[in-house]
């Protein structure tokens, strides 16, 4: 296994995902390869990379989304609290507990308020006064309350993309997840937005396991713990976010990517 | 501007030529398609002519006469209420679950071809050829005998292309990240179906299932030999009966009645192609209807 | 060097069990393979009923080469029926060719005048109206050759009969020209638009385009409309048996009078007792009927499904 290190403040922590020798191609054509992580509960772990590097096939392979396409093959260990994600009686016991946010928006075509109570009522809960103040939390929470609290009844799928990507966000969050997985999240949305969804996932923190794969580093920067590089395929290092921006690198193209020179 | 620049814009010899060739082309091929639609419509425009002397309330509510030779249809049009109702009942919930299966579940395989090549095939087997598949599966091999029940369970797998079609069409329209946006929430296959794709293509499901109804009431020859009989003198009082029907009706005082007076095979011909008709344009309409109104 | 938490373990065996929605979400999976599987089941039991009631026919009794090659069909003659469907096949060939005659031409001018020259409100109206027609059942058609058709042919070619060739012919080719009108067009509209302008590009005019580009792109297509439309008066059978005269006969012009095998069987079954040597005489032209239709529509499938994947 790659040697990690792992920061002070998380040291600590239990491992929420360990993913060991992951291969995943798309008919014979690898897109991923050998990748092996760790990721600690209540830190952020943050993805960076170009293009194709692999990063939303390796968000794909956690949360066996592979099932649902044919053409994917994933070969190696993916570990969820130490459960083999590829041998559950119940795969979706286990995507009910990771929230995804991939980079295209998509108001589901219900009401707003039905978007974010959807994933509760699919675990059962039936009170009404119980799912508002869930909605209203996780729509709160996604930046998104304040401008379409007067108009829950209208259809999700028409707001704009940039409220459609925070309803995104609040749906995942109705989920009351144990990782939050976040695939370039910020590209339909405002920087101001961006700022206050940024500040939201600080405090998130405290309550859950986040990966963000993002293509701005200084977005990993400001929030990820640890950072890995991906590359065409190839996870290339995985370090202390900090120690990454300062230099600190194994690998001269993580310094080339993280200084802007390509990407 | 110059002169040589302004020539450029004048029309040449050859563009003219193009043009009249092109116009002649447009006006051959537009008379086609009115030689194609005009004679139906001349008919069409006949029959309501013809049908409408004797086309009336009573007409439509009272028992034929004189061994058929007055009166109504009344039986003939509650009949096809019957045989449409009962096979809707059995193609609906199968036809639907066919087009869910192929939409939603079914892998890209040879297995799923082959589903395919039936359909294709239910469809375009004779109807002769499904009347005799009922008569010596329903009538005989299962022994419900020449009954609503045998005619309609032809009369349902014969128009179950229809509603699979149509169904799968409008499961298809529903974008695929929609459902990958449940599923990643943990939502089962079936739970996506239900919360989702089928609320959002029910509409268009409805369209087939009307498409559907005109063509069951106009088929003639699988309810032939099946359940529909010439003439009943009491009406049908459960499934194991026999019935008459509207298009049985029209192909049996048309053909197999003496002296019929002439007005009386064209009224019953344009109350069945009125139900068709009608239908048919409904299911367009509310397509029209649907496709204004966007949801996404 | 991982450090495992042994109580989410325990957690994760909590929540890793299958609840009512996995159950359920199985069951309809089961429910919904049953309906998917329903047409192969259908297909199949539709060849093997028919089968079964002419079998012991096609065993015993049956002479293929009389079946195909004698014109004589007497299956209720008492002392020597004779069961040859040569003059049936004749019947059904020759008010089918006819039809094709009046439908090919005027359903792919119909096809292309509705896909590439006439627009907007004009096209959806006669995209509306072709739907309408192809809805018109067939005993009406045979309705229409018998009361409107017959009177007329007598009429302007002063013969004795107007139930015939040319009625029955010119009837299915009105009743299978919509729905052909209809599949060409969707072949049509399946040529990318970027022929076309790429043609336009290089100063081809529309018809040019149309004749040189449009056509050839969409000729399987086409060929797949043609077929089925071959398939639909191969099958159709209230029509042909209202609007032909049914009389059997080998027509040696189309204003003879003719008997088509779908209308033999519509005509006759009525009258057979079951199991008798004509009623599974009647079933073998069923299963003849099967053949031949899957055989059409088979290959209509092939052709037209060789397009989509180029």
């Amino acid at each position: 296994m790659v040697s990690q290190a792992v920061s002070a403040a998380v040291e600590q922590h239990p491992v929420k995902l360990e993913v060991s020798n992951l291969e995943i191609s798309y008919d014979g054509q690898p897109a991923l390869s050998n990748v092996s992580l760790e990721v600690r509960e209540n830190e952020i772990f943050g993805i960076i990379g170009p293009a194709n590097a692999g990063k939303t096939s390796f968000l794909k392979s956690i949360n066996r989304m592979d099932m649902f396409n044919p053409n994917m093959n994933v070969a190696g260990d993916v570990r969820f609290n130490g459960r083999d994600v590829y041998n559950l009686r119940n795969v979706y016991a286990l995507r009910s507990r990771i929230g995804v946010v991939f980079p295209l928006p998509v108001g589901l075509p219900l009401t707003v308020y039905e978007n974010v109570a959807l994933a509760p009522r699919l675990k059962g809960v039936k009170d009404k006064a119980e799912l508002d103040v869930i909605v209203e939390r996780c729509l709160a929470r996604a930046a998104l309350w304040d401008e379409v609290k007067d108009r829950l009844d209208s259809l999700g799928s028409l707001l704009s993309g940039g409220q459609q990507q925070r309803l995104t966000i609040a749906r995942a969050l109705s989920q009351d997840p144990e990782l939050l997985m976040l695939d370039e999240f910020s590209i339909a949305v405002d920087p101001v937005t961006t700022m206050r969804i940024e500040d939201v996932l600080k405090d998130l923190k405290n309550e859950m396991t986040i990966i963000l794969v993002t293509n701005l580093v200084q977005q990993a920067r400001r929030l990820a713990d640890r950072t890995a590089f991906f590359l065409e395929g190839e996870c290339v290092e995985i370090g202390e976010t900090e120690a990454l921006f300062t230099g600190e690198v194994k690998d001269q193209r993580t310094r080339d990517y993280v200084e802007g020179r390509f990407g | 501007m110059t002169e040589d620049t302004m020539s450029l814009f004048e029309e040449t010899a050859l563009n003219a030529k193009n043009k009249r060739v092109q116009g002649l082309y447009r006006t051959l091929f537009m008379l086609m398609t009115l030689l194609l639609i005009t004679p139906v419509v001349i008919i069409l425009a006949t029959l309501v002519v013809k049908g409408s002397a004797v086309l009336s309330i009573d007409f439509l509510f009272t028992d034929p006469t004189d061994g058929m030779t007055a009166g109504g249809i009344f039986p003939a049009l509650l009949g096809t209420v019957w045989l449409v109702t009962v096979a809707l009942l059995v193609s609906v919930p199968l036809g639907v679950a066919a087009a869910i299966y192929l939409s939603e579940y079914a892998p890209d395989n040879w297995f799923t071809r082959l589903i395919n090549l039936a359909i294709i095939n239910l469809a375009g087997v004779p109807s002769i050829v499904h009347a005799l598949f009922g008569v010596g599966a329903f009538v005989i091999f299962f022994g419900f005998g020449t009954s609503i029940l045998a005619a309609s369970l032809t009369l349902a797998i014969m128009t179950l292309p229809v509603v699979i079609v149509a169904t799968r069409e409008s499961l298809q329209a529903v974008p695929q990240a929609f459902r990958e946006a449940c599923w990643n929430m943990g939502a089962t296959r079936w739970q996506t179906i239900r919360k989702v794709v089928l609320p959002n293509s029910i509409s268009g499901i409805l369209t087939g299932v009307i498409l559907e109804v005109s063509r069951t009431t106009g088929e003639t020859a699988p309810v032939m030999f099946t359940g529909a009989a010439f003439f009943l003198p009491f009406l049908p009082q459960s499934v194991f009966d026999q019935t008459m029907a509207m298009s049985l009706h029209l192909f049996v005082v048309s053909t197999q009645v003496p002296h019929v007076p002439e007005a009386l095979p064209y009224g019953v011909a344009l109350v069945l192609i009125g139900m068709v008709l009608i239908m048919n344009s409904i299911s367009i309409a509310f397509r029209m209807y649907l496709r204004g109104k966007k949801k996404w | 060097m991982s450090e495992q938490n042994p109580s989410s373990v325990e957690i994760m065996d909590a929540f890793d069990r299958r609840d009512l929605a996995w159950f359920i979400d199985k069951l309809v999976q089961v429910l919904v393979f049953i309906g998917g599987i329903s047409a192969i089941v259908f297909i199949i039991g539709i060849f093997i009923f028919i089968t079964m009631e002419g079998f012991g026919f096609l065993l015993d009794t049956l002479d293929f080469r009389e079946f195909f090659m004698s014109p004589w069909w007497e299956p209720t003659d008492e002392d020597e029926p004779s069961f040859g469907i040569l003059a049936l096949i004749a019947g059904t060939a020759s008010v089918t060719g006819l039809a094709m005659l009046v439908a090919i031409p005027f359903s792919l001018g119909a096809a292309i005048y509705i896909g590439e020259f006439a627009t907007g409100k004009k096209r959806e109206s006669l995209k509306v109206l072709v739907e309408l027609l192809a809805a018109i059942p067939s005993v009406v058609w045979g309705f229409i050759g018998l009361s409107i058709m017959n009177p007329l042919i007598i009429e302007l070619f002063d013969v004795p009969v107007g139930l015939n060739v040319l009625n029955a012919g010119v009837i299915l080719g009105l009743m299978a020209a919509p729905i052909m009108t209809s599949i060409a067009e969707d072949a049509l509209k399946a040529v990318p638009d970027r022929y076309r302008e790429a043609a336009e590009a290089m100063g081809a005019t529309r018809w040019q385009v149309i004749f040189k580009v449009v056509l050839s792109a969409a000729k399987n297509g086409l060929l797949g409309a043609v077929l089925l439309g071959v398939g639909r008066g191969f099958g159709e059978t209230m029509a042909v048996l209202m609007a032909t005269g049914h009389a059997i006969n080998i027509p040696g012009s189309v204003f003879d009078s003719v008997r088509a095998l779908t209308a033999t069987i519509a005509a006759e079954l009525g009258e057979t007792a079951v199991g008798s040597d004509h009623y599974q005489a009647l079933f073998t032209i069923g299963i003849f009927l099967f053949v031949i239709t899957f055989v059409i529509n088979l290959t209509a499938d092939l052709i037209v499904r060789g397009i989509r994947n180029k």
